[in-house]
């Protein structure tokens, strides 16, 4: 009976390797091998050319400092709402799945409203006579966008380790005689640390990656890794050289997920 | 006191700041300037011309069907998953996870190509085909990982109960471990759905010529600007959404109590 019920996991085996397993694959051995199909090491060796390695550089720049904003923004954010005692259904909902019906590539172009030389931030800095900020198409407006786009991700688990906690062990820890902020450094920050890693990786790795934030709010003057190796593949059309950068950018994934497994013994993927 | 007022103010900023660039999407719906750094003055005339623009509609009807169908087909998958997982040894439980984490922590844009790449290979015409088999792809973790810890919390006795009680397997199933999970399963549809509605990266390079969802059209208008329809059509879809969420959250509320009586 049991063997027949470990039967029913064959639909989804097979899904995966067909349409996960085998594709990664294909990204690699289009990155090893050229138009002839001959072995070669150029696809990834490109990452070293000036254009890319400074397109590498900037987006492991931008990804790195908006990864910070987030952690800085989400963690009091977190603490907050975990001793709100809030439902954290509704929680999800509001912070995480409502906006999303809100298309993603407007929301993103709608800061391009907000941040305009005219747009709606700086009317309100003028009405206040306030200097006025000159941020779009400069590489803070990325990182403005990343951290808004990216957010939710990194408050959605540390929330949830920080609700994990059980109040006994705060309690016991006051009790022995440690202040708030004790209690907050050997206690509870320790405790929330496979929610911080995993928001970390959830926030690094659509950041670096990213195409479309940089599209949009760069105005097409500012080139990501993401922006080269989106060209590749629908405008230049050298799948192979889009591969072989990809596989660099694997690099960092399969870094971010040994991390995460790491810390993430139960492999629940504390996100949801 | 103070302190508390602190943290409201925090968390009230932190909300302005997620929801500003939706209010702004609301507000540009009305505009009667079809320039968006323009206030024309308040009009509903693109709620109007929204439903004669056929193509707007056409890459809504595309938009829904997907994630309805990926969403549906992924749940099925994803919770027959969960129960074969269920009984399986740690170890084999553990590698499936760790497959099933591969589309949620890999980045859009390799999931994206190497869907491309793949769909290439196997000679596949890209459109909608295309689009449907790699948003079921990158749908089924949502489903799993909201599903897996209902499947945890299970107690196994009831269900050997009703079968010492005489039911049947698929009786068992359906009538005692089914329900108990039904809300995991009924979450990750929604997470599913919701995921599908707002791809862009991998419906992109997965969709080839012809075909439209909202978000990829809307792409392509990025740089010759938005239609002011878009924003209209956004709008009701928002607020639609936020309707039926309001609806739902008073609902429930009442169920669960007259479930308890009963």
């Amino acid at each position: 009976m049991n063997n027949k019920r470990k039967l029913l996991s064959i639909p989804y085996l097979l899904w995966a390797i067909v349409f996960i397993i085998i594709p990664l694959f294909m990204v690699v051995y289009y990155g090893i091998t050229d138009k002839t199909g001959a072995f070669t090491f150029a696809n990834i060796a490109a990452i070293a050319t000036a254009e890319h390695g400074k397109a590498l550089w900037l987006s492991v720049l931008l990804s790195f400092m908006s990864t910070v904003v987030c952690l800085l923004l989400a963690y009091p954010l977190a603490m907050i709402l975990s001793k709100m005692n809030i439902a954290s259904n509704s929680f999800l909902v509001l912070i995480f799945i409502l906006p999303m019906w809100m298309n993603f590539l407007l929301r993103t172009l709608a800061w391009l409203s907000l941040l305009e030389k005219t747009g709606v931030i700086n009317n309100i800095l003028k009405f206040f006579g306030l200097p006025t900020m000159n941020i779009i198409n400069t590489p803070g407006a990325i990182i403005l966008g990343m951290v808004y786009n990216f957010l939710p991700f990194m408050i959605m688990p540390i929330y949830n380790a920080l609700v994990k906690i059980d109040p006994n062990v705060i309690n016991a820890a006051r009790d022995l005689g440690a202040g708030p902020f004790k209690t907050f450094t050997k206690v509870i920050f320790p405790l929330s640390i496979p929610g911080v890693i995993s928001g970390i990786t959830m926030v690094f790795v659509p950041a670096l990656t990213t195409f479309v934030i940089s599209t949009i709010l760069g105005g097409n003057k500012i080139l990501l890794i993401g922006n080269v190796i989106e060209l590749e593949f629908t405008t230049t059309g050298n799948w192979h050289l889009g591969s072989g950068l990809s596989m660099v950018l694997m690099v960092f994934i399969v870094i971010s997920m040994i991390l995460t497994a790491i810390f993430d013994k139960d492999g629940e993927g504390s996100m949801l | 006191m103070i302190k508390t007022t602190a943290q409201r103010i925090y968390v009230a900023l932190i909300f302005i700041f997620l929801y500003a660039p939706i209010a702004t999407l609301i507000v540009l719906s009305f505009n009667a300037s079809k320039t968006r750094s323009k206030w024309g003055g308040f009009t509903f005339k693109w709620y109007a011309s929204l439903f004669e623009d056929e193509k707007i509609l056409q890459a809504l009807g595309n938009t829904l069907l997907i994630a309805f169908l990926s969403a549906s087909i992924a749940t099925v998958i994803g919770t027959i998953a969960c129960i074969a997982m269920q009984n399986m040894k740690r170890k084999s439980r553990t590698i499936i996870m760790g497959i099933t984490n591969i589309p949620m922590l890999n980045a859009e844009i390799v999931t994206g190509i190497s869907l491309m790449l793949l769909f290439i290979i196997l000679g596949f015409k890209f459109g909608f085909m295309t689009i449907l088999l790699a948003h079921i792809t990158f749908n089924i973790p949502y489903v799993i990982l909201s599903v897996m810890p209902r499947m945890k919390q299970l107690n196994p006795s009831t269900y050997e109960a009703a079968l010492d009680l005489g039911a049947s397997h698929t009786q068992a199933f359906f009538k005692v471990v089914f329900p108990d999970i039904l809300p995991g399963i009924v979450s990750g549809f929604i997470m599913a759905f919701t995921m599908s509605l707002d791809d862009f990266v991998i419906t992109h390079f997965t969709k080839g010529a012809g075909i439209d969802t909202l978000s990829t059209k809307i792409y392509t208008e990025v740089r010759k600007g938005i239609k002011p329809e878009m924003y209209a059509l956004s709008t009701i879809i928002f607020v639609t959404v936020l309707i039926l969420l309001l609806l739902v959250n008073y609902a429930p509320k009442k169920k669960q109590d007259t479930a308890a009586v009963k």
